[in-house]
C-alpha cells in the first residue's frame, strides 16, 4: 500500500507551472476518445431498441397501427427543431474556437430553447396518444414505439441538463481547457442524438406512414 | 470416410463403456432419432479425442519433462517461435473442425425436429400443451386427451405439435431423442418414432416455476393393439375437456395424476395457441388475412381459455381497448 | 409511503434465512466494532473508499469478490445437499420456493458479483502497471464504477433478508420473469442490481480501452504489449459492445414489469423469444469477457515459470482477437431447441466450433512455452497446469454441444451444467487463483504461503472433478437442471458423490482463507524486497512491491516485448536515474461513494415502488455528479524531492537484498539456443 503519510501531504501543490512536460496530463484527446467509445455503446442501446421495434412493429394486437397514429407534419416540426438546434450548437462551437465566451453562452441558450421545444412537442405527442387510448401498454408495437422514442427523449433531456450546467460553468470559469473539453463532448452527444433522431424519423415515422 | 466414422464410433463407444457401469438413457435410445443422435455424439467425441488426448498427454508430460530440477532436459531460454509448430497447431484443429462442420451441417438438416420422418407407416398426431405444471396431450384424430401420460404405437412416426398455455417449457423424452421448447402463442414441432415397446420417462427440461420438478410424464410405446386399447380406455373416460373442463385443468397444480378425457372440444389446440398470439408480426405480415380470420374466429371461444393467473379484467386483454373504443 | 414494503417482507418464518441474517448482523456489528475500536474509519475512508488509485480499487474488487464467493458457494452447497437428499418420495429440506431462489442467486452472484469483480479487479491491479502508466485514464470514473458495482452487491445481499430474490434462473427468461408469473419483488432485485453493476462495468470497460489505447509507455506499440494487457483490451472491447445490450434487455423487461408494457409477455403481441435472443447476444460474449483475461494471466504465468518467452506471442494475440470477434456470432447455440431452421442452427453450431480453433492454438502455445523450459512448480503454475487439463475436457464437451443434433438431447441437462462449470471453474476460477497468487506480492509486498496454496489447488481440482464428473453422467442419464427433487432413485448415488465433491471444494476455499491468514502472519518471512519475486518479464516487476502510489517514478522507454526481462539480461534493470521529476496525480474523492450510496437507495426504492425515495436517489446521483463537475481541485503534483526520497529507499533496499541473496532476481544468463 502506498504510504498514507506521503499521499496525505500533497495538498498544496499548484500545477500551473507543470502543464508543459507531463505526458499523462490530459490534453483532451483521452476524454474525446473515451466519449466516442461511450457514444458507440449508447448507439448499441439504440440498436437494441430499434431491433425490438423492428420485431414488434407489426404486433399491434388488433390495436391502432403506425399509419393510423402518426401525424407526419407534426413530427416533421419536431425534427426541424432538433435539426436547427444542431446548427445552433455548431454556432456555439464556432464561438468557442474563436474564444468568444458570450457568444458561446448565447448560442447554447438558443440550442436549449430548441431542444426544450422538441421535448415539449414530444411530451405533447405522447400525452395525446395516451389520451386517445394508444398508450404503451396497449400492444407490443406501442410498447416498443414509446420505449424507443422515449429513450431518445430522455437522452435529449439529459442533454438539456448538461447544457444548463455548461452555460453556468462557462459563465463562471470561462473557456478553460476543462470547459472546452466538456463542451466538445456535449457537442458530440448533441449531434449524435440528432443522427439517432433521423433514424427514428425514418424507420418509425416515415416507414410507419407508408 | 464412412469407415473412419465407424471406427471413430467404436472409439467413442469404448470411452462410453468405460464411463458407464450404469445405464445412460441418452446413450440407450429406443427410436431412430435418438439412435442418430447417439451416434452423432460418439462420432463427435471420437473426432475431438484426436486432438484432446494428445493435448492432455502433452500437458502432463511437458511440465514434468522440463521441470526445473531436471537438468538433463534441453533448455532453450529464448526459443519462442516456430512457424512449423504454428502451422500444425492451427491446421490440425481447423481440419477437425472442418470435418465436424460438415457433419454438423448434414446432421442438423437430417435431425431437424420440424422435418417429418420418412416411414411407410401412417403417422399419428399428438398435440402437446405445457401447463402449470403438467402436460396435456390431445389426440385430434381420436378426439381424446390425457394428462401426464402419452401413448403411441411403435414403428409409427409421431408428429408432435407443441405449445404452452403458460411460461416456456421444453418437451423431452430422453430415450426417443430430440427435445423442443413449448412456448405460448407458438407452435413448435417435433417428430419422433419409437422402435421398441416400453415406458419411457418424459419431462420438461426448461425451468418453469415452483411445480417444475414434478412436471414429468410417461411415454408409453406399445403395439398397435395396445395403443387401440389405450385409446379405448381414454374414450371410456367420462371426463370432458370442454370450456369448463379446460379451465379447471389450467389452474396451476402440482403432481397432477394421470387423467383421461373421453371428449375433447374441437380446435382446442389451435385456440390455446391463438389466445396468446396477439398478432404475430412476421406471420401476420406474410399471410395477414388468413391469420386475421384465424385470429378473430377463436375470439369467441377465447372465454374458455381464460388464463388461471389472470383476473377478470385482464381476461379481455385480447380485445384491445383501442379496438373496443372504436 | 413505503410502497410495497411492509414488515411481512422479512421472511421471519424461514429459519435458514433468519439464521443467516443473525450471523450477518452479528458479523457486521463485530466488524464495525473492531473498525471503530482500532479507529480505522478515517484510514478506510481516506485511503480506500475514496481512493482513485487503480491498485487499491483493484484490491477492493477482489476482496468483495472473495466475500461474494463465500455467499455464492453457500448457495452451491445448499443445492448439492438438497439434490443429494431429495430422491423419490423425499422432498429434501429446501422447498421449491427457496430452492429456486438459491439456484438463481448462485448463478447471478457467481457471474456478476464474483467472476466479474475478480476480472475487473485483476485488470485494475495489473494493466496500468504492465503498460507503464501511473493510473487509468479516468481515475474518478474508476472509483465510481467500483461503487456502482458495490450498490449492486448491496441490493443482492439485501434481497436475502428483505423480500425475496428472483426464482427464475440466472437469466430470468420471460414470461416466467414477467409480473404475471413472478409478482414478487425478486425479479426487481435482480434487474436493479444488474443494472447498477452493469453500468459500472460498462464505464470501466470504456476506461480501460482508453487507458490501454492512450497511456502506454512510449515505444510500447500494440504488438509489444504484454499478453495480459492484450486480453484485457479485447475483454473491455467486448464489455463495451455487449453490456449495453444487457442494459436494453433488462430495461425492456423492466418496462414490462413496471409500466405494463408488452415486449415479452404472452399477451398483446409480446415476444419472449426476442428476450432469449437479446440476453444471449450479451451472454455469450460475457463468457469470453470472463475467460480472456484469465487466458492472459495463464500466458504470463507460463512464460515466467518456464523461464522462457511466451511461445507464439503473435498467434496468441490473433487468437485472442479472433475469439473476441467470433464471440458475437454464436449466441444462438444457447437455444438450438427453440425451433429455428436447420440451416440457422447449423450456422451457429459451426461458428461455435470455429472458436475452438484459436482456443486450441492458445493451449498449444502454452504447451510449447513449457517445452524446453525450466518449469518451476509454484502455486500459480499448478493452477495453470490444472486448468489446461481440465479446460480441454470442458472444451470437448462444449464443442459436442455445439453440434445441434447432439444438443437436442443434452440441452438444459446437468451435462450442460457440468460443461459450463468445467470451463468457468476450470478456466476462470483457476485463472483467478493463479493470478492472485502471482500478483499478490505486487499488491501487498509479500508472497502468499506455498503450502496452503497448493493444498487449496488440490482440493479444488479433486473437488471439482468429484462434483461435476457425476453430473456429466447424470446428464447422459436424462437428468435435467434446476430440479428441486426427482423421482428416479438411480440418480441419487451420483448426486451424493457430487455433494461430497462440493464439500472438498469447500475445504479448498478454507485452505485459501488459511493461506491468506498464514501469509499475513508470516509477511516478514514472505516479504518481497526485490519487487520481482518470480523472475518476471513484464514492467510491473520492475518496480517495488508493493508498487508506489505513482507506479513509475520515471516512465519507462519500451523497445522490446519483454522489456524488463531484456533490461535484466543487459544489466540495466535497476539503474537509478540522475534526476526525478514532479509527478501529476489525481486527488482522492468521495463522490464515487456518494453516488454509489444514492444508487443503492435508488435501486432499493425502485424494487419496492417507493417513488419518493427513488426520486431522491436519482436526484442525489445526478447532483453529486454535477457537484463533481464543479470541483476544480481534482489533482495535485508530487514533488520530485518526495519521489526521490521514496525511490532512494527502494534502491537501498534492493541493494541490500542483492548483496544478501544469491540473486534469484537475476535471470539465468543467456544460453545457446538448444
Amino acid at each position: 500500500m502506498s504510504s498514507p503519510a506521503v499521499s496525505a501531504t500533497h495538498g498544496a501543490f499548484d500545477g500551473a507551472s507543470h502543464d508543459g512536460h507531463d505526458h499523462h496530463h490530459d490534453d483532451g484527446s483521452k476524454t474525446l476518445l473515451g466519449f466516442w467509445i461511450y457514444l458507440m455503446s449508447d448507439c448499441l442501446i439504440f440498436s437494441g431498441l430499434f431491433a425490438a421495434f423492428a420485431v414488434l412493429g407489426n404486433s399491434t394486437a388488433g390495436g391502432p397501427t403506425a399509419k393510423e397514429l402518426f401525424e407526419l407534419p407534426y413530427v416533421l416540426g419536431e425534427t426541424m427543431l432538433l435539426l436547427i438546434s444542431s446548427v445552433t450548437f455548431g454556432m456555439a462551437m464556432l464561438n468557442m474556437h474563436a474564444g468568444k465566451k458570450g457568444g458561446v453562452v448565447a448560442w447554447l441558450a438558443v440550442t436549449f430553447l430548441f431542444g426544450a421545444g422538441f421535448i415539449g412537442m414530444e411530451v405533447y405527442e405522447f400525452a395525446k396518444l395516451v389520451h386517445e387510448g394508444a398508450g404503451p401498454s396497449h400492444s407490443a408495437f406501442l410498447s416498443s414505439y414509446f420505449t424507443l422514442v422515449g429513450t431518445h427523449g430522455l437522452h435529449v433531456t439529459c442533454g438539456l441538463i448538461w447544457l444548463v450546467v455548461m452555460m453556468d460553468q462557462i459563465r463562471r470559469f470561462g473557456l478553460t481547457d476543462a470547459t472546452q473539453r466538456r463542451l466538445s463532448c456535449l457537442s458530440l452527444f448533441w449531434h449524435f442524438l440528432d443522427i439517432v433522431w433521423i433514424c427514428v424519423f425514418t424507420f418509425v415515422y416515415l416507414r410507419g406512414a407508408i | 470416410m464412412q469407415a473412419l466414422f465407424s471406427r471413430l464410433r467404436y472409439a467413442g463407444v469404448g470411452a462410453a463403456v468405460l464411463l458407464s457401469g450404469c445405464n445412460m438413457e441418452v446413450l440407450m435410445p429406443k427410436g431412430d432419432v435418438g439412435a442418430h443422435e447417439k451416434s452423432l455424439i460418439l462420432i463427435a467425441l471420437g473426432l475431438m479425442a484426436i486432438v484432446a488426448i494428445p493435448v492432455i498427454a502433452m500437458t502432463l508430460w511437458f511440465p514434468w519433462r522440463y521441470r526445473q530440477s531436471n537438468k538433463k532436459a534441453t533448455y532453450a531460454p529464448n526459443w519462442s517461435h516456430s512457424n512449423k509448430i504454428e502451422v500444425v497447431v492451427w491446421t490440425i484443429p481447423a481440419i477437425i473442425v472442418a470435418i465436424l462442420a460438415v457433419i454438423t451441417w448434414t446432421s442438423s438438416h437430417a435431425l431437424d425436429p420440424y422435418k417429418p420422418l420418412e416411414s411407410e407407416a401412417k403417422p399419428i398426431t399428438v398435440q402437446v400443451v405445457s401447463m402449470d405444471w403438467k402436460w396435456l396431450f390431445v389426440y385430434p384424430e381420436y378426439g381424446v386427451a390425457s394428462v401426464n401420460e402419452l401413448a403411441f404405437p411403435t414403428d409409427r412416426p409421431v408428429n408432435f405439435q407443441i405449445t404452452s398455455d403458460s411460461v416456456m417449457n421444453a418437451f423431452f423424452i430422453p430415450q426417443l431423442g430430440s427435445q423442443i421448447y413449448a412456448m405460448a402463442g407458438m407452435e413448435t414441432k417435433l417428430h419422433l418414432i419409437a422402435r421398441e415397446p416400453g415406458t419411457y420417462a418424459g419431462l420438461s427440461t426448461n425451468f418453469s416455476g415452483e411445480g417444475f420438478s414434478d412436471m414429468h410424464f410417461q411415454a408409453i410405446a406399445t403395439s398397435e393393439d395396445g395403443f387401440k386399447d389405450w385409446i379405448a380406455k381414454a374414450k371410456a373416460s367420462q371426463a370432458n375437456l370442454d370450456t369448463d373442463g379446460y379451465n379447471a385443468l389450467a389452474q396451476p397444480s402440482e403432481k397432477t395424476p394421470v387423467t383421461y378425457y373421453g371428449n375433447v372440444a374441437p380446435n382446442l389446440f389451435v385456440n390455446v395457441v391463438n389466445k396468446h398470439m396477439g398478432e404475430m408480426s412476421h406471420d401476420a405480415a406474410m399471410h395477414g388475412d388468413m391469420m386475421q380470420m384465424h385470429h378473430d374466429a377463436p375470439q369467441e371461444s377465447m372465454q374458455m381459455d381464460m388464463h388461471p393467473h389472470q383476473d377478470g379484467d385482464a381476461m379481455s386483454s385480447n380485445i384491445t381497448p383501442a379496438k373496443a373504443e372504436k | 409511503m413505503f410502497g410495497k414494503l411492509t414488515l411481512d417482507a422479512i421472511p421471519f418464518h424461514e429459519p435458514i434465512v433468519m439464521g443467516t441474517l443473525v450471523a450477518v448482523i452479528l458479523g457486521g456489528l463485530a466488524t464495525l466494532a473492531l473498525v471503530t475500536k482500532f479507529r480505522l474509519w478515517g484510514y478506510l475512508w481516506k485511503e480506500w473508499f475514496t481512493s482513485v488509485d487503480h491498485k487499491k480499487i483493484g484490491i477492493m474488487y477482489i476482496i468483495v469478490a472473495l466475500v461474494m464467493l463465500l455467499r455464492g458457494f453457500s448457495d452451491a452447497i445448499m443445492m448439492r445437499a438438497q439434490q443429494a437428499m431429495a430422491a423419490g418420495e423425499s422432498a429434501g429440506y429446501l422447498p421449491p420456493h427457496h430452492f429456486d431462489q438459491v439456484f438463481t442467486a448462485h448463478g447471478v452472484i457467481m457471474i456478476f458479483f464474483v467472476a466479474m469483480p475478480f476480472i475487473t479487479g485483476l485488470m485494475n491491479m495489473v494493466v496500468p502497471l504492465q503498460i507503464g502508466a501511473r493510473d487509468v485514464a479516468y481515475p474518478f470514473l474508476n472509483s465510481l464504477s467500483f461503487w456502482l458495482f458495490m450498490s449492486g452487491v448491496v441490493l443482492v445481499m439485501v434481497s436475502l433478508f428483505v423480500g425475496d430474490f428472483a426464482a427464475t434462473g440466472w437469466l430470468a427468461y420471460p414470461p416466467l420473469s414477467g409480473i404475471k408469473y413472478s409478482p414478487t419483488v425478486g425479479v426487481d432485485y435482480y434487474i436493479w442490481s444488474l443494472q447498477l453493476s452493469g453500468l459500472g462495468t460498462t464505464l470501466s470497460g470504456i476506461n480501460f480501452i482508453v487507458t490501454i489505447m492512450k497511456m502506454r509507455a512510449p515505444g510500447m506499440t500494440l504488438m509489444k504489449m504484454p499478453v495480459f494487457t492484450w486480453t484485457a483490451l479485447v475483454t473491455n472491447i467486448l464489455i463495451v459492445a455487449a453490456f449495453p445490450i444487457l442494459t436494453v434487455t433488462l430495461a425492456l423487461l423492466t418496462a414490462d414489469r413496471y409500466l405494463d408494457m408488452h415486449f415479452f409477455t404472452n399477451e398483446l403481441g409480446g415476444n419472449a423469444m426476442m428476450y432469449v435472443n437479446m440476453i444471449w447476444i450479451w451472454g455469450h460474449p460475457e463468457v469470453y469477457i470472463l475467460i480472456l483475461p484469465c487466458f492472459g494471466a495463464y500466458s504470463e504465468i507460463v512464460a515466467t515459470f518456464s523461464k522462457k518467452p511466451l511461445f507464439g506471442y503473435k498467434s496468441m494475440v490473433y487468437a485472442t482477437s479472433c475469439i473476441g470477434v467470433l464471440s458475437f456470432v454464436v449466441w444462438l447455440h444457447h437455444f438450438f431447441t427453440m425451433g429455428s431452421g436447420a440451416s440457422v442452427n447449423a450456422f451457429f453450431g459451426i461458428t461455435t466450433m470455429i472458436i475452438s480453433v484459436p482456443t486450441g492454438a492458445k493451449l498449444f502455445n502454452w504447451l510449447f512455452t513449457m517445452y524446453r523450459g525450466r518449469v518451476e512448480f509454484n502455486v500459480p503454475m499448478l493452477w495453470t497446469v490444472g486448468f489446461m487439463v481440465t479446460f480441454v475436457i470442458g472444451g470437448v464437451t462444449g464443442v459436442l454441444m455445439a453440434v445441434p443434433g447432439a444438443d437436442f438431447v443434452l440441452h438444459n441437462s446437468v451435462f450442460l451444467i457440468a460443461h459450463f462449470h468445467n470451463v468457468i471453474i476450470g478456466g476462470v476460477v483457476f485463472g483467478v487463483f493463479a493470478a492472485i497468487n502471482y500478483w499478490f506480492p505486487k499488491a501487498f509486498g509479500f508472497r502468499l504461503n506455498e503450502f496452503w496454496g497448493k493444498a487449496s489447488f488440490w482440493c479444488w481440482l479433486v473437488g471439482f472433478w468429484m462434483a461435476f464428473a457425476p453430473l456429466y453422467v447424470l446428464g447422459l442419464k436424462g437428468m435435467t437442471r434446476r430440479m428441486n427433487h426427482y423421482a428416479n432413485p438411480d440418480w441419487q448415488p451420483f448426486l451424493i458423490v457430487a455433494a461430497l465433491g462440493a464439500a472438498v471444494i469447500a475445504v479448498g476455499i478454507l485452505c485459501t482463507l488459511i493461506q491468506f491468514y498464514v501469509s499475513v502472519r508470516d509477511r516478514k518471512k514472505l516479504t518481497d524486497p526485490s519487487g520481482d519475486p518470480w523472475g518476471g518479464r513484464t514492467l510491473e516487476w520492475a518496480i517495488s512491491s508493493p508498487a508506489p502510489f505513482y507506479n513509475f517514478a520515471i516512465v519507462p522507454q519500451i523497445k522490446e516485448l519483454d522489456q524488463f526481462w531484456e533490461d535484466k539480461q543487459n544489466g540495466v534493470a535497476y539503474v537509478q536515474p540522475a534526476k526525478y521529476e514532479d509527478i501529476h496525480m489525481p486527488r482522492n474523492t468521495g463522490v464515487g461513494v456518494v453516488m454509489g450510496a444514492f444508487g443503492t437507495v435508488l435501486g432499493f426504492a425502485l424494487v419496492w415502488h417507493i417513488w419518493w425515495m427513488a426520486a431522491l436517489g436519482l436526484v442525489g446521483m445526478v447532483a453529486a455528479f454535477i457537484v463533481r463537475a464543479y470541483d476544480r481541485d481534482i489533482d495535485y503534483w508530487v514533488p520530485a524531492a518526495e519521489v526521490e526520497k521514496i525511490e532512494r529507499s527502494r534502491h537501498a533496499q534492493l541493494k541490500q537484498f542483492q548483496t544478501t541473496q544469491v540473486a534469484p532476481v537475476a535471470a539465468p544468463q543467456r544460453q545457446k539456443v538448444a
